[in-house]
């Protein structure tokens, strides 16, 4: 309910801003429902909402499967840990702009080089974070699990994965706000479809409306994933916690 | 089934770079179906020992026979259950072998029956321990470590889990190892008793007791523990004559 009420003072906020400057520079929320819904009924819309989202898809799995795989060694591992903290640090503080446009001259402009970018972007927040996470494993819990010669999967699963899901989660969050991001900025430097191919053209012909169906689409599509797949999944990470007050 | 412990010596390099020596060399054995007890001021290594004995701590000196397919059941002196699991998972996590007949049984003397589907961050202290103790006993140990298991419960509670973990060490040849710190439990469950000095710990005296422990009651204890008190100061007077 507060947050229906949140959204409708959003709303209102943006129309009367549009009255007051105008609908060249901003458009009102009808004149957007209208692009949105032409885009729609074209087809346009969803194919390129698509593009977006499968690209989202891909280089936040791979980003993610493969960060928390090299957090959770180097956690472990000092050994790894020393080896892979440089690197780490130049690929924590290496630009976005850097990588996207380095993966495309040297992969060409390819879905491939793409999808590499992006999840080379989002590699290193992923790695920090799992690292963080397998360093506050508990060692008591780790000894327990030794004594009762519980096998390596079981300990995994029951004893270490419980303590790495809010960490995943966290990571999974941010990290998903990080590929949002940066999927466009791919998208407008090197791919024929998507939200932030779309959102050049507007921009190139001034299209404001246009601009605004594309992104507001996009934002609500985000919404929903936030709210449908990672809060419920850290809800579920947390369930064991006693409710805070 | 026969545990031999025969440890020479154990260090520990402090932060500061100094090094300490923790355990002197201690050397015992322990047969199926004896409870030894290990008794000594806090600190003095005891825990150590254990980690070595369980194979949880490998950087010592000396040697630890114990038969590889033993299974081992501990009781740590924090519970250490898993928060995420409930307290049926917990245990059936350690013992994914256990009857459910068995498992019903061990919550039943434990008085756990109602505490299943709880998760450990909602127990007190004393269920934690139960639920530690349960799960100890569903591996069907051939070891069974019981570090300090009834350390800060009230007499009440102690008392009946002490009587709990009798009846359990009855029910099945185990070998057991209790640490402690109090006399009492040591003299009312053990079988023989490893009194240790202040670190770095060395056995100062091994007592076995002779009597069974189903016959001995409130006058036999008092009589053990009169003779040990005897000993003890024995021991004091013969070093203060040397």
């Amino acid at each position: 309910m507060l947050r229906l009420l949140s959204f409708a003072l959003f709303l209102a906020i943006w129309w009367i801003a549009a009255l007051l400057v105008g609908g060249a520079k901003l458009p009102s929320p009808p004149a957007v429902l209208q692009v949105m819904i032409a885009e729609g009924s074209t087809g346009a819309l969803f194919l390129h909402l698509g593009a977006t989202l499968a690209r989202v898809a891909l280089a936040f799995t791979l980003a993610m499967s493969l960060g928390s795989a090299i957090g959770y060694l180097m956690g472990r591992v000092k050994l790894a840990d020393r080896l892979g903290d440089p690197w780490l640090i130049l690929l924590l503080n290496l630009p976005a702009l850097v990588v996207i446009v380095l993966a495309y001259i040297w992969a060409g402009l390819t879905e491939a080089a793409a999808i590499a970018a992006i999840a080379i972007n989002k590699l290193p927040t992923a790695i920090v974070t799992l690292r963080e996470g397998t360093r506050a494993l508990d060692r008591s819990l780790d000894e327990m699990a030794s004594v009762f010669a519980m096998p390596r999967w079981r300990a995994f699963r029951h004893v270490v994965l419980p303590q790495l899901a809010p960490y995943i989660a966290a990571s999974a969050r941010s990290g998903l706000s990080l590929v949002w991001k940066i999927v466009l900025v791919a998208e407008l430097l090197g791919r024929p479809n998507g939200v932030g191919f779309e959102i050049g053209v507007a921009f190139q012909l001034f299209d404001t409306p246009r601009l605004l169906a594309y992104s507001l689409t996009f934002a609500a599509v985000v919404l929903v994933i936030e709210t449908l797949l990672v809060q419920p999944f850290e809800a579920r990470a947390n369930r064991w916690r006693p409710r805070a007050a | 089934m026969r545990l031999e412990v025969d440890i020479t010596g154990k260090t520990f390099r402090s932060a500061a770079g100094g090094t300490h020596e923790v355990l002197a060399p201690v050397k015992f054995a322990l047969q199926s179906g004896e409870v030894g007890v290990l008794i000594g001021p806090s600190g003095c290594g005891k825990s150590t020992m254990l980690r070595i004995i369980l194979g949880l701590d490998h950087d010592f000196a000396g040697h630890i026979a114990r038969p590889p397919e033993a299974r081992i059941g501990m009781v740590f002196q924090e519970p250490r259950l898993l928060p995420w699991r409930s307290v049926e998972q917990n245990v059936r996590l350690a013992a994914p072998d256990v009857a459910d007949a068995k498992l019903a049984e061990l919550f039943r003397i434990l008085e756990l029956e109602a505490h299943r589907d709880h998760y450990p961050g909602e127990l007190s202290l004393g269920l934690a321990r139960r639920v530690a103790l349960a799960r100890a006993f569903a591996v069907e140990p051939d070891i069974l470590v019981l570090d300090e298991p009834l350390a800060s419960l009230d007499d009440a509670l102690a008392g009946r889990l002490r009587d709990e973990i009798a009846t359990l060490v009855a029910s099945r040849p185990v070998m057991t190892l209790l640490v402690t710190h109090s006399l009492d439990d040591a003299v009312r469950l053990g079988d023989r008793l490893f009194f240790l000095s202040p670190r770095p710990a060395r056995i100062e005296a091994e007592v076995p007791i002779g009597i069974p422990r189903d016959a001995r009651g409130e006058a036999e204890i008092a009589a053990i523990k009169a003779g040990l008190a005897q000993r003890t100061q024995g021991d004091r007077t013969e070093r203060d004559v040397s």
